[in-house]
Parts: C-alpha cells; structure tokens; sequence
C-alpha cells in the first residue's frame, strides 16, 4: 500500500522534500513508515527518538497503524509562539 | 472548528482579535502579544520565518480553547499566529482570552501560550547575524498530561 509523507521543517530539509509517496507494507505502523523514512534519508534518523507522528491532519501515536492513501505527517520538537 | 482562530502571513491586529472574542457578558479580556526580539541565545536575530502545519495548529488553538473553557468556566479563547517572514518587533503571536472576571483571563491566556509551545505544530527559523537555525522546543504530544499540569500551574502560579 502507499501512504502519503510530510514533512516539515528541519525534517523537510533534511530530506529535501515536503511531500513524498511511500509504499509501506500493509498493517504498517507509523513507526514502521518512519524507519523506512530514515533508512531512504539517514540524516532523520537524528530525529528518531524526538519525532511526532500525526495521521490524517490529528496527532497519533507512532504505534498507530495506518491504512492505504492516509497522510502521515511526521513533526521535529515545536517551536510556536 | 472555531472559527476564532487563525494562521495567517498577514500582519496581526491584537485588538480586533480581543473585540472579536469578547461580547457584553464579558469583564475582562487579557491579550498576550508574542514579538519577535532582536537578540537570542547570544546571536543578533534579523527576523524569524515561521513554518506552521496548517490544519493541525489549527486544531491544537481549537483543542488548547477547550481545554481552558473546561477549567476556567465562561471563559474563550481566540489564537492568531503568523507564519512566513516575522520582522523584528512585530507580533507573532495573539492570544485574548475573555472570561466574566479578570483572574480567569488572565490565567486562561498564560495558559494558552504554554500549550502553544508545547502542542502547536509551528517552527520558527531564526536567520541571524552570521547564519540561520531551526529553533526546536518541546516534542509535542498532545496527551502528555505531565506538560499540560506544568501549563496549568504557570498558569496559576
């Protein structure tokens, strides 16, 4: 199945795109699309134990699992305000 | 979603958004105004550009309004936040936050801007006198009940 990838900020550069398509295999969590990100772009792996996952525009667990055509959208610690 | 909130690339305007979420039963609005200051962590800051995950900081205004409606009763919360090139000394952030009496707007709005560094997916990019740098804060999770009790008790402290 494939799953749609965001990313943004230092991530965003890090792996030089803000948005890819990646086949993931099914009953994938998003750990599992987020190790399969940082396998393709080694430098997120720096990013490993701080990242936050959100699936469909709300925030998820990383052990949530994710379906055909969802948006995961992986976050670095945020700084608004 | 309420409508109250907002991300936008345009210049912010604290006092509509303080008469936009007040009305006739209110006592007191507490405004809080983000700026963007022109020294951090030692470097001379030009400016800030703000990248922010739009439906999602949306949603987390929405969830952090909540959250202070559920602890301090009558009181409503509007955030504004900019995104894109943030000069020195121009807001970047607007919270107001009315309520009947003064004490639950005040606490509301402190509040509000403790969620906001914790839960808001934005990111300032800090370009300074020599260079450029993501600044990187709390790694947000919505359901860490340890972070919302710190927010809570900046905010009544």
């Amino acid at each position: 199945m494939f799953v749609r990838v965001r990313l943004f900020a230092r991530l965003r550069e890090l792996a030089r795109h803000d948005e890819l398509r990646l086949e993931v295999p099914d009953g994938s969590t998003a750990q599992d699309v987020w190790n399969g990100l940082a396998a393709e772009y080694p430098p997120l792996a720096d990013y490993s134990r701080a990242v936050s996952v959100a699936v469909n525009d709300d925030y998820a667990r990383l052990t949530a699992s994710v379906r055909d055509g969802d948006e995961i959208a992986f976050l670095p610690p945020v700084s608004g305000g | 979603m309420d409508a109250s909130h907002a991300i936008t690339a345009a210049p912010l305007d604290a006092a509509a958004v303080a008469a936009a979420v007040s009305h006739d039963g209110d006592g007191a609005v507490a405004s809080f105004v983000g700026l963007v200051r022109n020294h951090n962590a030692g470097r001379r800051v030009l400016w800030l550009d703000y990248e922010a995950y739009e439906p999602l900081a949306l949603k987390a205004f929405d969830r952090i309004a909540q959250e202070a409606a559920a602890r301090w009763a009558g009181v409503r919360v509007s955030i504004h936040h900019r995104v894109g090139r943030v000069g020195i000394g121009e807001a970047s952030v607007v919270i107001a936050a009315a309520s009947p009496h003064r004490a639950e707007a005040f606490a509301a709005c402190r509040y509000a801007i403790e969620r906001i560094k914790q839960i808001a997916p934005i990111w300032k990019h800090e370009h300074f006198d020599g260079g450029e740098v993501w600044i990187e804060g709390a790694t947000a999770n919505a359901d860490d009940e340890a972070a919302r009790a710190t927010a809570m008790e900046r905010a009544c402290s």
